[in-house]
């Protein structure tokens, strides 16, 4: 069975943010980046699974910023193979764009299973799997914290998070994407004395891709939250309340 | 089908961790005695205690040495190296090899840990806060703290604050203190601030000897920068590791921690004690400050100093001291011994210590407050014995608080 991970590097927000001196980005010299939580977990299950099925562990992210790191870090893990995805491009654009460079160097090669984090900090327009999934027209299940492969490697069980606390097990076909929530267990650590002898030998290929079509996502204005004036406590029986809110929300033009 | 690939456990493990490279060899000169098992305060917990232990070295029954609690309960109090009349390097070699073979796995029992070695590798500090944040706590500290690097000249004393002292609220609270005594005392010193990273000693015990090597290569480059007369620590645990470690790696320092720096200035500090205390105290020795460094007269004639102050021993006392559990990283492994054992090392000494009659329970290791402090609480002697770093006891009787 054949497993392909994608993954992203996202602002460290231990660091703190800086928004650049433009208003429309964050300022890219006092930031550090780190992998995407949700994608570690999705690295972390697609492990648990070659550890349990033998399957193969193959590992991609786009090529900007640190993201030879991230790589590094999956070899010494145990990926087989680890890929940089090369489009020419300065900074990580959005999910859009990102789907559809993924989608050209995964079409031809046929994974069985794609497993990418559910979401990350980072993301404007939407989340990968879904998107992802819809270009290669393979079914997509999301907040998964749980994957069964099946014998065969032809479906794979899954758990899938409700709000709630709800939890659903549903059974997928292969090929498949999955949005990782959680791996079934916390992503696994590497000692750095085993990071440092990878990063001796670590092979990393290269893919190059065409820049992708979708547009770029325009951003008006970056900042941070601003404090408003605070809120106004009301006070008084049900229908006094009633009877104040409708007033303050005729007040807003807010009913018809 | 591919092949499944486990990262074998090393045989060999680098430079740092030679006494289980020649392990057969070296530890070949163990008597079997027992004396370490016997004086292990986790003796009793450890599926294999230090005696076993080294047996199964010798007979190639390491694995299963491995694979059980021991290599997680030891506190790295040092009794058993101490007292060793072979002399073998039990703590800072057997254990931490014990612990790197389980890591290689991938796998550390308790996720604290696992977290506090990410946050070490990414900001040089278990805590997981930014480099940048290291000098805040002496944004507050009510006299001038200056940064070397901003500084531009050679200072006399070179302070080395270390992570716990530098982020933890009870340990920047004894951060600034010291500062005000070191003003007080009109000395020239400074800080490292924001260059300022682990020394390492929780990540050399851990067995995480890459990530202490890297951590160590770091502080080597950063103080070649500089130049100073002495070092000054407040942390006992890196205390002991630049002392006794770095040299073997060319960070060649006089160190110094507190106790023994301001022992040396004690008839300039005597005069300065104006406020009487009033008060019975019993004084922890800390394992890297005791049994380590041997350095048990200095903080005691810092306590007798004070006016007011009577002292008082507990039963274990200097090298006999007992442990306070947090050392050796076990600081960040409470989750996991707590399922080993519900005998709390630091629960014990505070008994040892209520046991004087002590109204104060002294202290000179930054670990030691809040693991005492829960401990009072937990024995029920909240009220009745207060845990104070010596550096507070000065403050306060030098009425710089």
């Amino acid at each position: 069975m054949k497993i392909a991970v994608l993954i992203k590097q996202v602002p460290d927000l231990v660091e703190g943010l800086e928004i650049d001196a433009g208003g429309k980005a964050l300022d890219r010299d006092s930031l550090r980046y780190i992998i995407s939580e949700a994608d570690d977990h999705a690295l972390e299950q697609a492990l648990l699974i070659r550890e349990r099925t033998g399957a193969s562990v193959d590992v991609f992210t786009l090529d900007v910023g640190e993201a030879r790191d991230s790589l590094t870090t999956a070899l010494a893990k145990g990926a087989e193979r680890v890929t940089l995805v090369a489009a020419g491009l300065e900074a990580a654009p959005g999910s859009h764009a990102l789907a559809e460079l993924f989608a050209a160097v995964l079409r031809p090669q046929n994974f069985d299973l794609i497993v990418t984090g559910v979401r990350a900090i980072d993301d404007l327009d939407g989340s990968l799997g879904g998107l992802l999934a819809g270009l290669l027209e393979l079914p997509y299940v999301g907040l998964i914290r749980k994957v069964e492969t099946g014998p065969g490697g032809e479906t794979a069980i899954v758990q899938k998070e409700f709000p709630g606390g709800f939890v659903t097990e549903l059974e997928v076909k292969l090929p498949a994407v999955l949005g990782i929530q959680s791996a079934e267990q916390p992503p696994r650590y590497v000692p750095v004395s085993r990071l440092r002898q990878v990063m001796k030998t670590a092979k990393i290929g290269e893919q190059a891709v065409e820049p992708p079509q979708a547009p770029p996502i325009a951003v008006e204005r970056l900042f941070k939250p601003e404090e408003g004036a605070g809120a106004s406590m009301l006070e008084g029986t049900p229908e006094e309340l009633a009877k104040q809110i409708a007033g303050l929300l005729a007040e807003r033009h807010l009913l018809k | 089908m591919a092949t499944l690939r486990t990262p074998p456990i090393p045989a060999v493990p680098g430079p740092l961790f030679p006494e289980i490279a020649g392990a057969p060899d070296k530890f070949r000169a163990c008597l079997q005695c027992g004396v370490c098992s016997g004086s292990c305060p986790m003796g009793e917990v450890m599926q294999f205690p230090p005696r076993k232990a080294v047996k199964l070295l010798l007979d190639g029954g390491i694995d299963q040495v491995v694979a059980s609690n021991t290599p997680w309960l030891c506190v790295s109090c040092h009794t058993c190296s101490t007292r060793c009349p072979s002399g073998l390097l039990i703590t800072d070699g057997l254990f931490p090899s014990l612990r790197a073979a389980v890591m290689a796995t991938g796998k550390i029992p308790d996720p604290d840990l696992q977290k506090a070695l990410q946050n070490t590798y990414l900001y040089g500090n278990p805590m997981g806060t930014s480099p940048k944040k290291r000098a805040d706590w002496a944004k507050t500290a009510g006299v001038p703290v200056p940064i070397i690097s901003q500084l531009r000249r050679p200072v006399e004393v070179l302070w080395i604050v270390e992570c716990t002292p530098s982020f933890e609220a009870r340990g920047q609270q004894i951060s600034r203190l010291l500062a005000r005594i070191l003003t007080a005392l009109g000395i020239d010193f400074a800080i490292l601030g924001h260059e300022e990273r682990c020394i390492g000693d929780c990540e050399w015990l851990a067995g995480e000897q890459g990530l202490f090597e890297m951590l160590i290569e770091r502080n080597i480059e950063t103080l070649k920068k500089y130049r100073f007369r002495e070092i000054l620590m407040t942390d006992p645990h890196s205390y002991r590791t630049l002392l006794n470690v770095y040299p073997s790696l060319g960070g060649n320092y006089r160190t110094k921690h507190y106790v023994e720096f301001l022992a040396e200035r004690l008839a300039q500090l005597k005069p300065m004690l104006k406020k009487k205390l009033n008060v019975m105290a019993t004084y922890h020795d800390s394992c890297c400050l005791g049994r380590k460094t041997s350095h048990y007269e200095e903080p005691r004639a810092l306590l007798k100093a004070l006016p007011g102050l009577k002292l008082a021993e507990m039963a274990q006392n200097r090298e006999s001291a007992l442990c306070c559990g947090g050392g050796g990283t076990t600081t960040y492994l409470d989750r996991y011994i707590q399922e080993q054992t519900k005998d709390r090392l630091a629960d014990r000494r505070v008994q040892q210590a209520a046991a004087t009659g002590a109204q104060i329970l002294a202290t000179a290791c930054p670990f030691e407050p809040a693991r005492f402090e829960d401990a009072v609480k937990l024995t029920g002697h909240e009220g009745k014995l207060a845990v104070r770093d010596i550096i507070e006891l000065l403050a306060e009787s030098m009425e710089l608080v």
